[in-house]
């Protein structure tokens, strides 16, 4: 039943990729709203399918590496419909769709078998340490989406050629807090995260932290953005150079995810991982 | 068959000085209408007067003799001779007229295409008209036709989306950068003419406060006064920038009065919140250089100009497509105002009736096989005969109808009433 979902999910989300890629190259302002329509039902089939696969394991669907692809999605998906409504940046879509069908179609070609859990993340702290992990890295998904339309709105108005597709993108002052409320929103969630980690880490391996390359590398993450927040609040920062670090940081947030798990060996790897 | 009939002129083939003294004043535009009226051979009349152009608009059964009374009431309202302004005159008549306003209304006959006022001129004409009783149901339908084919235009197509005017742009950009202009401050040094067309679309569009900075105090404070702002000694401008948003500048000097390192300093004590710059002095007085600091937009006279430029270019391209819709409407409307026409609409009318007699008297007689020939004659006398009688008033009537001004209203009623429309 999960795997329907799944797939109508992939299929919605391609349909409201699509169409949100339609409005922003030929300003079609019904393409908008269809893909709006199309990422909400989308989202809707894939709480479903988040919902189904649980019951049918029995466990929190975040552990292979399917799994994870597809709650990261979900949680980008999700974040974007809120953020789309709060400031009306319909053309957010056009980048958070594209990212979200991708990770989608990446996690439908991997293995979708349901494995039993193997015994060291057989706990509660699994759903919540992941989840906040994910609704983290989510919500610094759309931070890094709004820093890349910064950027090409700002060469736009800054080398004077606010033509027609510098019509259609929000304002500067628009994105740049879309890039602040998903910073005071993301850092706190990887924080608790981390901590979440680090206390489960400590029943179940003994220690609270181990410097595996999993918990080295959410602790530079944590740092880019506890950097980025810092100049904000601090010094100032804002526009192109918090853009720049958003899209650092998010490098930073998906080599943690993927390149720690397919690069390194560590104890956040499981044999699932791998096949 | 009553036909619309359009005597005009407009900003393409009348300089402004005969615009003006062909122009119906708004004040008088009800006592306009009425003479309007008196006309003998016109059973409809609407007058639009704006500043580019003065256009009558009239249905009449009499379209030559129609023209030239409205030719003769121009001359007549103004007291000037005809041949002063007859080279300017166009004149229309039937479809070219439903072209013609639907291009109006849509803004692609303006001075500057795209721009919005006209639509609203047009109906506060209409409404004037409407009012005065001296519309009827040709100029009624063609007038919310216009208003509906305006609306398609600037939904379907970019044409009045862009900014074409330097005040405008700016406008435009200052909304780029800061999303909206409310609660933002403006700065104005200098207090040139340009400055004022500027700030004041900055406050039409929600600028909080304007601050107003002038080698000549009596000057700022006098623009300080026009948008309730404030006005500053000129020296003290600098200490102002630490808390405004855009900054529009027109000295007369022929230094520039900021330099890249004094904005890079002011800009670090805002704590980077952006600073938008419009220079449009000549001599420019801001140095170019400033626009490379982050979250510094300038943008200077000939900047704002070309982007203008670029926007009139789009729109010009957006025209064409509007073109193609304003045409497709023309068309559905004349096959409206062409099947108004009397005579046809006679004659489906019997054509219908008199198939539907044929249609159920051979049903009859096919289940009367008995019936001999005489019989038969006589059923078919007898139907006949109903149908004649009972099309006999009505078409009468019609006849009659189609001299008075509510013909097509009638006929428009006995095609809904017998669906003799073709679908």
């Amino acid at each position: 039943m999960n795997v329907f979902f799944f797939t109508i999910t992939l299929a919605l989300y391609l349909g409201g990729t699509i169409a949100y890629l339609i409005y922003l190259l030929f300003s079609q302002e019904r393409a908008a709203w269809n893909g709006r329509l199309l990422l909400g039902l989308g989202f809707i089939v894939h709480c479903l399918n988040l919902v189904t696969r649980y019951i049918e394991a029995g466990h929190t669907p975040v552990v292979n590496l399917h799994e994870s692809l597809s709650f990261f999605a979900w949680a980008i998906v999700g974040f974007f419909l809120v953020l789309r409504h709060r400031y009306r940046v319909d053309v957010l879509g056009a980048f958070v769709s594209p990212l979200a069908s991708l990770l989608i179609i990446w996690a439908a070609i991997l293995p979708k078998e349901i494995f039993p859990l193997p015994p060291p993340l057989r706990s509660y702290w699994l759903p919540i340490h992941v989840t906040f992990a994910f609704l983290g890295d989510g919500i610094f998904a759309l931070a890094c989406c709004a820093g890349v339309i910064y950027l090409i709105q700002e060469r736009f108005v800054k080398s004077k050629r606010v033509g027609v597709l510098s019509q259609r993108l929000p304002s500067l002052e628009v994105l740049d807090e879309i890039n602040y409320r998903s910073l005071t929103i993301g850092f706190p969630l990887l924080t608790v995260g981390i901590i979440t980690g680090a206390v489960w880490a400590n029943y179940a391996w003994g220690s609270y932290w181990s410097w595996d390359p999993k918990e080295t590398w959410s602790l530079i993450t944590w740092l880019l953005y506890a950097a980025l927040l810092h100049q904000r609040l601090m010094v100032g920062w804002r526009g192109k150079k918090a853009a720049i670090m958003s899209i650092v940081g998010f490098g930073a947030v998906l080599f943690t995810f993927l390149g720690v798990n397919l690069l390194l060996e560590g104890l956040h790897t499981y044999a699932q991982w791998s096949r | 068959m009553r036909e619309v009939i359009l005597v005009g002129l407009n900003h393409r083939t009348a300089p402004l000085e005969i615009r003006e003294k062909l122009s119906f004043s708004e004040k008088g535009l009800d006592r306009y209408l009425r003479s309007l009226q008196g006309l003998s051979s016109l059973t409809e009349g609407l007058i639009l007067s704006t500043c580019n152009r003065v256009e009558i608009y009239a249905a009449t059964t009499d379209p030559e003799g129609g023209i030239s009374e409205l030719r003769g009431f121009l001359a007549h309202e103004h007291h000037l001779p005809l041949q002063e302004f007859e080279s300017v005159l166009y004149i229309l008549q039937g479809e070219e007229v439903v072209r013609h306003i639907f291009r109006v209304a849509s803004s692609l006959d303006s001075m500057v295409v795209g721009e919005p006022q006209i639509l609203g001129q047009i109906k506060e004409a209409y409404r004037a008209a409407h009012a005065a009783r001296a519309t009827g149901i040709l100029l009624n339908r063609l007038l919310h036709k216009a208003f509906s084919v305006a609306k398609t235009v600037r939904t379907e197509t970019r044409i009045g989306n862009r900014a074409v005017s330097v005040s405008f742009v700016a406008v435009e950009l200052a909304k780029k950068i800061f999303g909206h202009l409310e609660g933002r401050e403006v700065l104005i040094i200098g207090a040139g003419e340009m400055c004022e067309l500027a700030a004041q679309n900055l406050a039409r569009g929600g600028v909080k406060r304007v601050i107003v900075s002038n080698r000549t105090w009596e000057r700022a404070m006098e623009l300080a006064e026009r948008f309730q702002g404030e006005a500053i000694p000129f020296p003290e401008f600098l200490n102002s920038l630490l808390r405004v948003d855009i900054v529009i500048s027109s000295t007369g000097s022929v230094d520039y009065i900021l330099r890249k390192e004094k904005v890079s300093k002011i800009i670090k004590e805002r704590k980077n919140r952006p600073l938008f710059f419009i220079d449009i002095a000549v001599p420019r007085d801001i140095d170019p250089q400033v626009n490379s600091i982050d979250n510094v937009y300038l943008y200077d006279i000939d900047d704002l100009q070309e982007v203008a430029e670029a926007n009139i270019k789009d729109r010009r391209q957006e025209a064409q497509s509007a073109e193609a819709i304003v045409a497709t409407e023309v068309e559905n409307f004349c096959r409206w105002y062409h099947s108004l026409d009397i005579v046809p609409t006679i004659v489906s009318l019997r054509e219908k009736i008199e198939a539907i007699r044929k249609e159920e008297l051979e049903k009859t007689l096919s289940s009367l096989p008995q019936l001999s020939e005489q019989e038969r004659m006589t059923l078919e006398i007898l139907t006949a005969s109903i149908i004649k009688k009972i099309l006999h008033d009505p078409v009468t009537f019609l006849k009659q109808m189609s001299q008075d001004s509510e013909g097509e209203l009638y006929v428009d009623v006995v095609k809904k009433l017998f669906k003799l429309e073709k679908e």
